[in-house]
């Protein structure tokens, strides 16, 4: 059985794990716990080679000077994966049915579920944090100047990820069914079939036939909840992929200190 | 960017990122301590703010004119800014499709090394003012009025009559507003240009009297008065009132 060798985290001093006694070790109920703890880990990495990958995510360096704004990515990442777990319980409750059971049903979450208007309220008002923070985000790196090569690809993932965010900001807007939604999503719709060339064709696709009817609802809500999470949870892997590869873009002002070994004396 | 730039930038890197700290724990805990922000201000937007639900959805209504939801204003602001209607597909379609190309390509065609934001002169400076556009738009678009409503300076004639008439006319246009009159009628800058005529100055061509007729006694389409008369004559009054101050040389 190969035992496994745990990485050494980079901890500060005083975080340190105080060095074994010498003589036999006792073995407390926490240190059973704590090798059948490692037992486990080791079972797993057995299989899966997991903790090299896991190492090279954790352990890789990070420029230095990096600030609060280099938060602003995973902060976006966060307030996603809030959308998608109060998403979730939304839609336990949630009808897409247009003759009055949507309307019902969300009334029904508002007035009726245990803690029903406050998960219908972080699910509405996380999605302005969400476009607030990737706004934040993108302005971050394009004043860092952090598109420029070698990070191309991963901006152009970004703006995707804007775009499906506003597609889910739209999409979700109809489903309280409510005048509001109902109205505004009538002219986002309007608006698109007026496009020139795909225009018809993809506003005959939103409401599901030539006009508003029945079937825009359930299409809105399967574009809301399973077209659009799944592209967007794969774009998210393959932008954090390329972060992890790539490196986080030190800040521009940084000022390159090249250690003495490597300056070669002049003659 | 050349071969020799690219060069260059990767070996600085390397070595920045070799003087750096690990990203676990160091990295890690400033996320961390963002998210707990983040979810924060969105239980407290949540627990404040609520989820409102307004009235049931109703197509056979005419008279509700929608708004989005706030971070598209400077989209719809857009649209009310571009009146004509042949560049009205420009600023639905055109101008936000483009934008998103040249955000698409814009590693593409910015192709020097220089990241510094202050050596960028065009870039820093289109950055800030599209984001200064986007935030006039969007504090206009949210400070538009709903559209039961009527944005016109009250005239100086009604303000020489004193201030009952001016509280009579005040009223006369809160009526005009709800009532629903703009969705066939334009007043001024507000409403839709048909069926109806346009009422900014139809104190012109209508008397008082033939305005009050006309309201009670329409021309189809357009819905009778009769009953508003009937159960709420003061509503009347102020409406009628009102129309008739409408003339071209008002104000």
């Amino acid at each position: 059985m190969p035992k496994l060798k745990l990485p050494a985290p980079p901890l500060p001093p005083g975080l340190k794990p105080a060095p074994p006694r010498p003589g036999k070790p006792q073995q407390g109920p926490l240190d059973k716990a704590a090798d059948a703890g490692m037992y486990t880990v080791d079972w797993i990495d057995e299989r899966t080679a997991m903790s090299s990958g896991l190492r090279w995510v954790l352990f890789r360096k990070v420029p230095k000077g990096t600030n609060w704004f280099y938060t602003l990515g995973s902060a976006t990442l966060f307030a996603f994966l809030s959308q998608a777990i109060t998403g979730v319980f939304l839609a336990m409750y949630y009808r897409p049915d247009a003759a009055g059971g949507a309307y019902e049903s969300v009334r029904h979450i508002n007035d009726d579920v245990f803690l029903g208007e406050f998960v219908h309220g972080m699910h509405k008002w996380g999605s302005s944090v969400m476009v607030i923070l990737i706004f934040l985000h993108m302005a971050r790196t394009f004043f860092f100047g952090a598109y420029k090569y070698p990070r191309e690809l991963n901006w152009v993932i970004g703006v995707a990820l804007l775009i499906l965010t506003f597609i889910m900001a739209l999409t979700g807007y109809l489903l309280p069914f409510d005048q509001r939604s109902f109205w505004a999503t009538i002219v986002a719709n309007n608006i698109t079939a007026s496009g020139p060339l795909v225009g018809p064709y993809l506003g005959d696709f939103l409401n599901g036939g030539a006009d508003f009817n029945a079937t825009t609802l359930s299409r809105f809500y399967a574009i809301h909840m399973m077209l659009v999470p799944g592209i967007i949870g794969a774009l998210i892997g393959a932008h954090l992929w390329l972060v992890t590869k790539l490196g986080t873009t030190a800040p521009p002002w940084n000022k390159v200190k090249v250690p003495e070994e490597l300056i070669e004396e002049k003659a | 960017m050349n071969r020799r730039e690219k060069e260059q930038y990767l070996r600085e890197y390397a070595i920045l990122k070799s003087q750096g700290k690990p990203f676990f724990p160091y990295a890690v805990a400033k996320d961390g301590a963002m998210a707990c922000v983040v979810l924060l201000v969105i239980i407290l937007l949540a627990i404040f703010l609520g989820a409102e639900l307004g009235p049931k959805a109703d197509p056979t209504t005419t008279t509700y004119t929608p708004r989005p939801e706030w971070y598209f204003f400077f989209l719809f602001e857009l649209l009310r800014v571009v009146k004509p209607p042949e560049f009205v597909a420009l600023a639905t379609i055109g101008i936000p499709t483009i934008c998103m190309i040249l955000l698409f390509l814009l590693p593409f065609y910015d192709r020097s090394p220089e990241r510094r934001p202050e050596r960028r002169p065009v870039a820093t400076l289109t950055a800030i003012l599209i984001i200064g556009a986007m935030a006039y738009l969007t504090a206009e678009g949210a400070k538009t009025g709903p559209p039961t409503e009527i944005d016109m300076p009250t005239p100086a004639s009604v303000k020489l009559q004193g201030a009952s008439a001016v509280r009579q006319y005040e009223a006369g246009r809160q009526v005009m507003a709800q009532s629903g009159c703009l969705a066939c009628h334009k007043v001024g800058e507000n409403g839709n240009s048909g069926p109806g005529p346009e009422l900014t100055d139809i104190a012109d061509r209508l008397p008082a009297a033939g305005i009050e007729r006309t309201l009670i006694n329409p021309t189809a389409p357009m819905p009778t008065f009769k009953s508003l008369q009937e159960n709420e004559p003061e509503k009347f009054k102020n409406l009628v009132s009102f129309l008739g101050q409408l003339k071209s040389d008002g104000n």
